[in-house]
């Protein structure tokens, strides 16, 4: 829950200007853009995501970085699993395949 | 995008260590808190106790969240899962955390209906899903998580779901600092500030510490060379007699902090008069409620919860440990009774909890800086 996971956001969501879809090492999930309200945000960009919500524009080599702090802290798979369970994924459509973890 | 997984820069690593040693004056003894439980882990997890001369410690502090919350709080909020009609969820970190009748995992176990969510919006999604039953979000965390609750309560208001509500744990860093400072017992010489929570507070928010209190505060990013350079920074103002504050983790952090999330927090809560926190008591405004305004979302003011407070076991000293008085090895149920496993108390349940910490990496090697370097 305090891990601060980097993804670079891929398309805004049609239906809600509020959410877009990220991509976090292969795996696609909606994270919300609501606490990013004073920033624009824009395909391509990188964030930093607490809890399914985009905390804080980053650039993509803060981004490297940041998965970096992750893998050597040894949290990568819980971060991972934090991303994959986003939109309840986990739960409703166990069945999906998991995105590809590198 | 290229994923490494080596340290950031490691022949500055040694450099970082080497400017500890000139900078820390050996007629001294230095104490540094590292407020963040994210720190803590890191900490021990690269041995970097190792790299630093004996009369620099550092000490832990009380940022863990899950660490934190009293047994009454967990045990208040499972109290809800008892009607049928109840979904009650939470973080996994959550999941393992013992009340006085068991975890919430335990409490699943016995057929309640205890949800993992990774998101505090997914919790309000259980909630459309499930028309019928109402969802309890157990909402804990610093301010690193405060607004995306603040901000699910505001899209579940404006969308008018009712079968939602937060039974809210928020608390806030500033207030448990001006505690650990308050204790007589405490005696530190600066505070290594953490990451994540500035992103939203920004670096204003430590000014008194530097200014009424005499003690540096360097915001710190997560990795060893972050960490490190934080602590050179710190024995850097103290040897020149300085109290400032700095932003090591200015990569991520910006100074005035993310307005939107704070106004969203502002709008949504407000402060408790006091809260308790597992080993340091009662603190005053330390505490995140939410506003009447919002009383419909808020499970404390809709339901009835007991609002028991427990003690922890005898024996257990995560109090002290909390405070920074005790070493985790310190408490006699360190290792023995109280294992990742079979937890007694938080500190041991959390990754980002110091007994975890210590007990994991007494038992497994830390990746040191040496160990890293020959990958
Ligand atoms: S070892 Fe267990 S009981 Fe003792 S302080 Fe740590 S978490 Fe608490």
């Amino acid at each position: 829950m305090c891990l601060a996971i980097p993804g670079k956001i891929v398309e805004m969501d049609a239906l809600n200007a509020q959410l877009a879809v990220v991509d976090v090492v292969g795996v696609r999930r909606k994270v919300d853009l609501g606490l990013l309200a004073e920033e624009s945000v824009v395909p391509g960009d990188w964030v930093l995501i607490h809890v399914g919500f985009a905390m804080s524009k980053i650039s993509e080599t803060d981004a490297a970085d940041q998965m970096q702090t992750l893998m050597i802290l040894g949290e990568s798979a819980a971060a991972m699993e934090e991303v994959q369970g986003y939109g309840l994924e986990n739960e409703v459509s166990a069945n999906e395949e998991p995105g590809p973890l590198s | 995008m290229k994923y490494v997984d080596e340290f950031r820069a490691p022949e500055l690593i040694g450099k970082a260590g080497e400017e500890i040693r000139r900078l820390a004056d050996s007629k001294r003894h230095y104490r540094i808190m590292e407020v963040c439980g994210g720190h803590t882990h890191a900490i021990y997890r690269f041995g970097l106790k190792d790299l630093l001369p004996e009369n620099v410690e550092l000490i832990h502090g009380p940022g863990c969240p899950v660490c934190v919350l009293p047994m009454g709080r967990i045990d208040d909020g499972l109290s809800l899962t008892a009607k049928p009609e109840f979904i009650f969820a939470a973080f996994g970190d959550m999941m393992r955390v013992p009340g006085t009748h068991g975890s919430p995992l335990e409490y699943k176990a016995r057929g309640m209906d205890v949800r993992i969510v990774y998101s505090p919006a997914d919790a309000l999604k259980l909630a459309r899903l499930n028309p019928k039953k109402h969802v309890v979000f157990f909402a804990i965390g610093f301010e690193t998580t405060a607004p995306s609750t603040a901000l699910t309560i505001i899209r579940a208001k404006s969308e008018g779901l009712t079968n939602f509500s937060v039974f809210c744990n928020h608390v806030t860093i500033i207030p448990a600092i001006r505690a650990i400072l308050d204790s007589p017992d405490m005696r530190l010489d600066g505070f290594v500030g953490p990451g994540h929570v500035s992103t939203v507070i920004g670096c204003r928010p430590y000014e008194w510490i530097a200014q009424e209190e005499g003690k540096p505060v360097v915001v710190s990013g997560f990795e060893p060379l972050d960490i490190l350079q934080s602590i050179v920074m710190l024995l850097g103002q103290l040897r020149n007699g300085e109290s400032k504050v700095e932003n090591q983790y200015k990569r991520v952090v910006p100074w005035e902090g993310n307005r939107a999330a704070l106004r969203a927090m502002a709008e949504v809560f407000e402060l408790r008069p006091y809260f308790e926190w597992r080993g340091l008591g009662f603190i005053s405004q330390s505490a995140l409620k939410i506003r009447s305004a919002y009383g419909e979302w808020d499970s404390e003011q809709r339901f009835t919860v007991p609002g028991v407070r427990v003690t922890d076991p005898k024996a257990a000293q995560c109090g002290e440990v909390l405070k920074g008085v005790l070493k985790p090895s310190q408490c006699k149920l360190f290792g023995r009774e109280c294992t990742p496993e079979q937890p007694v108390g938080a500190l041991m349940v959390s990754s980002e909890g110091s007994c975890a910490a210590h007990y994991n990496y007494s038992q497994h090697k830390p990746v040191t800086i040496a160990s890293a370097a020959a990958v």
